[in-house]
């Protein structure tokens, strides 16, 4: 459903909270993923808030929808959007990193709660996330997954085994958004490993790809309608996104 | 096989069948029974034979291709979906080319997933160093969270795969290629994981093996008792994580000397944890471990590496003499200088 005007300025107000949330609890743990976990703040926004079927009071709920937070090292950023969506006291996360948390840079799915999959290690994510689509086919259920993809990540080999996988297994239901910040820990994506074109990649292995502005709500809204739609096989919505976001001298 | 779980084969059918075939047999009868099992491959569904449960319930099997990495991320998805998965493919794939994902998605998560790993050791010898798994038990081990088993023959494959069922979280069992001969004559002797069978009584030496190798020692065993007079207790060692310390321990104390026999390299797999529990015993005990010594394997048929390292029957009657003509020092020699 395209967002209405009210849904449009509460989800923006909410992306401005986050993002001031994410700073703080960087700054209370003494530094964290900040760049990286800025830039997909209105992807989580958006699936929070408006698309996912979840009960943050019952996050094991066997029907919910399924979130991979595949681009792991985000943790600090899906930490707080799920303290915000009520998972957990947002207190807790005075305490992220210290000895004995249930939440650290990686976050722990044992632990943390709503946190669908413990990822940390690159290219671990996708994989799991097509599993679990595969799952809801096994048992006739009808939730959805999502998982979120770094562009630096997109250089491990396990992520276009998977995406072979959910192509041949024509597993329309999982959606995957690309967080596609042109930034990685050694520099600009390009000059460390080129990906370019990676719309034409996730094209050829099979995926219906759409490339948008991965900070407007409006675009992102249309996206996964339009991703929603398409039952035939996986969706990727690669979004255009500025590492940092928000965060004027970043 | 045993009324209670209903197979309808018997333990004579073990002879015509290799480990990873009674596998396939017993996981698709599981599969009846239970329909949260779902099967993983490889493109090993032949090899391994997981396809056999695939061919019967072609909606509860996944081939992933040849993507081992992204096979075990699959197998930690669906289990989190609820479901049972079994995933197999050769063990040296699964130790050590999908291993972080063994361990980062299905160990770390504590997840239900169990890992059938067949042509272990030295197994698909002809295949050379590339699908020699010499090095499985030593990693495996050292994950926190799976169990790890090494089945003598084909009726303890069918135990293990049947007892993996019934416990929570990761296994690992490594089994073999070939047809490894037939160890146990029923499959009414208790099998439990974490538990060592003792083949053989024995009161001079007490020989730990695991997987194939505890044939050769059960015959080997009867030969030093018929020819040098030996008293050789055999312990099938079958689950290597956790290991029965108990078991190690008794055999310190009433046999005084140990040695350990199998299809591995001699670091970090059985002979180190058995040495473990030897060492932190504190108590005498002459102790040699054999195995691989470190060293990459050459090429050739499993029966020929097996006696090259001295695994087979010849080389455990070899070993047990050399170890019982071992000077063993004496409590009151322990102030003597190195």
């Amino acid at each position: 459903m395209p967002l209405t005007e009210k849904e449009h300025v509460e989800l923006r107000k909410m992306a401005r909270k986050i993002r001031k949330d994410i700073v703080d609890v960087t700054h209370w743990c003494g530094g964290s993923h900040i760049g990286g976990s800025l830039s997909m703040v209105e992807i989580l926004v958006i699936l929070y808030w408006k698309y996912l079927r979840i009960d943050p009071k019952n996050p094991q709920w066997e029907d919910r929808d399924r979130l991979v937070l595949s681009k792991g090292h985000g943790g600090v950023g899906h930490a707080v959007v799920l303290a915000n969506r009520g998972y957990f006291d947002f207190e807790l996360l005075k305490e992220f990193n210290q000895f004995g948390s249930p939440f650290g840079m990686h976050l722990d799915s044992t632990k943390a709660p709503g946190v669908d999959a413990s990822t940390g290690s690159m290219g671990h994510g996708l994989p799991q996330a097509v599993g679990m689509a595969l799952g809801s086919r096994v048992l006739k259920k009808d939730w959805r997954v999502y998982a979120v993809v770094g562009d630096g990540e997109c250089n491990e080999g396990s992520i276009w085994e998977a995406a072979m996988a959910a192509n041949h297994y024509k597993v329309g239901n999982l959606i995957a958004f690309l967080d596609r910040n042109h930034l990685m820990i050694d520099g600009p994506t390009e000059s460390v490993m080129s990906l370019e074109p990676l719309d034409k990649k996730w094209e050829a292995f099979g995926w219906y790809t759409q490339v948008i502005d991965g900070h407007d709500f409006i675009a992102l809204a249309d996206a996964i309608d339009k991703a929603l739609e398409n039952k035939n096989g996986p969706s990727m919505i690669i979004c255009k996104t500025i590492k940092g976001k928000g965060v004027s001298f970043m | 096989m045993s009324a209670k779980t209903g197979l309808t084969w018997t333990v004579y059918d073990a002879d015509k069948m290799t480990q990873a075939e009674t596998y396939g047999l017993v996981l698709s009868y599981l599969g009846e029974i239970n329909p949260k099992i779902v099967g993983l491959s490889a493109d090993l569904a032949k090899s391994t034979k997981i396809g056999k449960f695939g061919e019967k319930f072609p909606d509860r099997f996944f081939n992933l291709g040849i993507a081992e990495q992204n096979m075990f991320g699959v197998a930690a998805g669906l289990a989190k979906a609820g479901l049972l998965p079994f995933v197999s493919t050769f063990s040296v794939f699964a130790s050590m080319r999908a291993v972080e994902f063994l361990r980062d998605d299905i160990c770390y998560q504590n997840l239900n997933v169990k890992v059938i790993a067949t042509h272990g050791g030295t197994s698909f010898g002809s295949a050379g160093t590339t699908h020699h798994s010499i090095e499985d038990l030593s990693i495996i081990r050292a994950i926190p969270n799976i169990k790890l088993i090494v089945p003598a023959d084909s009726v303890e494959t069918a135990m293990a795969v049947q007892a993996c069922v019934e416990v929570e979280g990761p296994v690992y069992i490594r089994i073999g290629r070939s047809f490894e001969p037939r160890v146990y004559e029923t499959d009414d002797y208790g099998f439990t994981i974490g538990k060592a069978v003792e083949m053989r009584p024995g009161t001079d030496v007490t020989v730990i093996a695991c997987g194939a190798v505890v044939y050769h020692a059960v015959e080997a065993s009867k030969i030093l008792e018929r020819e040098d007079g030996i008293s050789v207790r055999v312990l099938n060692m079958h689950t290597i994580k956790p290991i029965d310390k108990e078991a190690i321990e008794k055999a310190v104390v009433e046999t005084r000397r140990i040695i350990t026999f199998e299809d591995h390299n001699i670091y970090g797999g059985l002979g180190s944890a058995v040495g473990e529990v030897v060492a932190e015993l504190g108590r005498a005990c002459a102790f040699t471990r054999v195995g691989i010594p470190d060293k990459f394997s050459p090429h050739g048929y499993p029966e020929d590496l097996m006696h090259y390292h001295k695994i087979d029957t010849d080389g455990i009657i070899e070993k047990v003499r050399e170890l019982l003509g071992k000077e063993f020092e004496k409590e009151e020699d322990w102030e003597d200088e190195y």
